[in-house]
């Protein structure tokens, strides 16, 4: 009896123990949250002004904002979008719609989960080889290739997982009343999956406003105001990964200040789409 | 759809009925071609970016043979490159940083799945995916910035002279502190990749059937009995193909590591010495290489990376698609 109470006591206790450990944990992760974002507020919150949003990325020592950048970031990711976009969609559609059951099917959504994962240097890299080194230069349109390229998986992804949710019964009211397949797809299924798919949109549009490997050699940078798409091109991200590793204070100041607007502007767009769906996708 | 018969008074109406389900067919076979070949264009990019660093990296490959793999050195000047130093560096982070965030991604997934009170598990869960979110930049500057000086301040000295005669763990933990380095470089990689293990490892733990957990509860198991002789058995399959996905995540993780890991060509057995990684090395090195040898060197060191990310993410997915089946989702 007492023997089988202190094997009773010590998988207690070892319970007690494991549990604690799994809350400390979670502790742990949201600790982290915690104190990256209370960095960037405290040190980033202090460089807010007009200036950041009127004036260009100065030159060392001087006082200056992240016009340019901004602009930049903005420009190459909604062409990114509007080139990713529609490819992921349609590719989507005919994983869920046309090839559900082919063989084409199968191998797209492996070779989409990795490119869903493959590190966005590479598409860099990629994108260096089959526009950069063509063309002789860096441009901001490199740029937006190579975050198209980050975009498309993501949508594909949601795409294709959406339209699976869609019912087969909607599908086939579609067909018996006689309306062809591509009819069926614009107005029933797309229209039943729409918020998932905007909320994949959304999920892609977030994930490219905060890349910089892909950028660092295909638009590569500018210090000036430039809406050549044809000529380099500053970004958010580069900018902060130049300022920020320099040794001036006020580049440095301006970096902090960069990462503040980046990490509120992703952060907000995640949140906006899971709001939309309350269900995650982007495994 | 052929016509019946050209007499009767309906033909002209046939007629139109023709030419409207022509046009239809018509619009549907574009639609799908258009469909088909943006699924078509997934794989392209895909085998095109392999070709492309293939053909990018060919006179490196072709210069140095087999031994760019097994070459330390790194030298611009006199042109003599190998890869051994950022492959070291890559795994080197990537293993520790999974070692770290292994146990803590399972921890908070048992967390979320059954000690967290009903109202706060999906707030929780939220907040952990938002750490997924945040660029890596942002890691990136706040590890140069508060960690690095942090861990160079308390954690190093205090570690150092812990280990400091201690055999073995004395060359490891080895000083000056720098604060950054090959170590810190992996703790923010096990921060960044925690997100991932912990959402697939949560996911993976809702499939087990509710019957399961029950039985073992019902023969009197505690919540640590359950979770590690049922729940973690049954899902050891998705659970490594998370670590998997982690791991990829770490191998090519490029921009947090670039400004704490020091970027320095070398292999030292400290792991407060700084170091390089793969992606440390193109990033901070390709607009300034010059010279064809080494721009192409840089691009090789790309395509080992392409190589070694496709193959642990194409195991992750293969794992992850095992578990897929088993629950028919």
């Amino acid at each position: 009896m007492s023997t089988s109470l202190a094997l009773h006591n010590r998988r207690k206790r070892r319970n007690g123990v494991m549990m604690a450990l799994c809350v400390v944990a979670a502790g742990i992760g949201l600790a982290w949250l915690a104190l990256i974002l209370g960095a960037l507020v405290y040190k980033g919150l202090s460089g807010v002004s007009l200036a950041v949003f009127t004036e260009m990325t100065p030159p060392p020592g001087d006082a200056g904002g992240l016009l340019n950048a901004i602009y930049g970031s903005i420009v190459m990711t909604v062409i990114g979008v509007i080139v990713g976009t529609p490819i992921g969609v349609l590719a989507g559609t005919y994983m869920a719609e046309y090839g559900r059951f082919s063989k084409l099917t199968t191998v797209v959504r492996f070779i989409n989960d990795i490119l869903l994962s493959a590190p966005s240097i590479v598409i860099g890299l990629f994108v260096y080889e089959l526009l950069v080194r063509p063309m002789g230069h860096f441009s901001a349109i490199a740029g937006a290739v190579a975050l198209a390229i980050l975009v498309i998986p993501v949508v594909v992804r949601t795409t294709e997982d959406m339209l699976n949710l869609v019912p087969n019964a909607l599908r086939e009211a579609g067909a018996a009343i006689g309306a062809p397949r591509w009819v069926v797809i614009r107005s029933v299924a797309y229209r039943a999956a729409l918020s998932g798919i905007v909320t994949g949109i959304l999920l892609a549009i977030a994930r490219i406003s905060g890349e910089t490997a892909p950028l660092l050699f295909t638009a590569l940078n500018n210090q000036f105001w430039s809406s050549n798409l044809n000529a380099p091109m500053a970004s958010l991200p580069v900018t902060i990964f130049q300022f920020a590793l320099s040794p001036y204070e006020e580049w440095q100041q301006l970096a902090w200040t960069g990462a503040l607007i980046i990490t509120l502007t992703v952060l907000g767009l995640s949140i906006f789409a899971r709001s939309l769906t309350g269900r995650r996708e982007d495994r | 759809m052929t016509t019946v018969s050209e007499a009767t008074p309906l033909s002209s109406a046939m007629r139109s009925r023709d030419a409207t389900v022509r046009r239809f067919a018509f619009t549907d076979t574009v639609f799908r071609e258009a469909t088909r070949s943006s699924a078509v264009l997934v794989l392209l990019i895909l085998s095109g970016v392999a070709v492309s660093l293939f053909a990018g990296s060919w006179e490196a490959l072709s210069k140095f043979g087999f031994s760019f793999l097994t070459t330390e050195a790194w030298n611009p000047v006199t042109e003599n490159f190998g890869a051994l130093s950022p492959i070291y560096g890559t795994i080197v982070t990537s293993a520790i940083a999974i070692l770290i965030a292994v146990p803590i991604g399972i921890g908070i997934a048992v967390f979320l799945t059954e000690l967290c009170p009903r109202p706060l598990r999906r707030p929780i869960g939220i907040a952990v995916e938002l750490l997924a979110g945040i660029p890596s930049i942002i890691y990136g500057i706040w590890g140069l910035f508060v960690f690095a000086p942090f861990l160079q301040t308390t954690v190093q000295p205090f570690i150092i002279d812990i280990f400091h005669n201690v055999p073995g763990l004395s060359s490891l933990f080895a000083g000056p502190p720098y604060g950054i380095g090959l170590l810190t470089s992996s703790l923010i990689l096990a921060i960044m990749v925690l997100p991932f293990i912990t959402s697939i490892t949560k996911d993976v733990f809702d499939t087990v059937p509710a019957v399961l957990k029950e039985s073992a509860y019902g023969i009197g198991c505690t919540t640590w009995e359950v979770t590690r002789r049922v729940v973690i058995p049954y899902t050891r399959v998705g659970i490594m193909g998370g670590v998997m996905l982690g791991l990829g995540r770490a191998l090519g993780e490029t921009m947090a590591v670039t400004f704490v890991i020091g970027n320095a060509h070398r292999i030292s057995a400290s792991l407060f010495a700084p170091a390089t990684t793969i992606s440390a090395t193109i990033a901070n090195e390709f607009t300034e290489a010059d010279g064809q040898l080494y721009t192409s060197s840089l691009v090789a060191l790309g395509l080992i990376l392409f190589v070694i990310t496709f193959i642990i993410l194409a195991i992750a997915r293969y794992m992850l698609m095992r578990i897929d089946a088993r629950t028919g989702a």
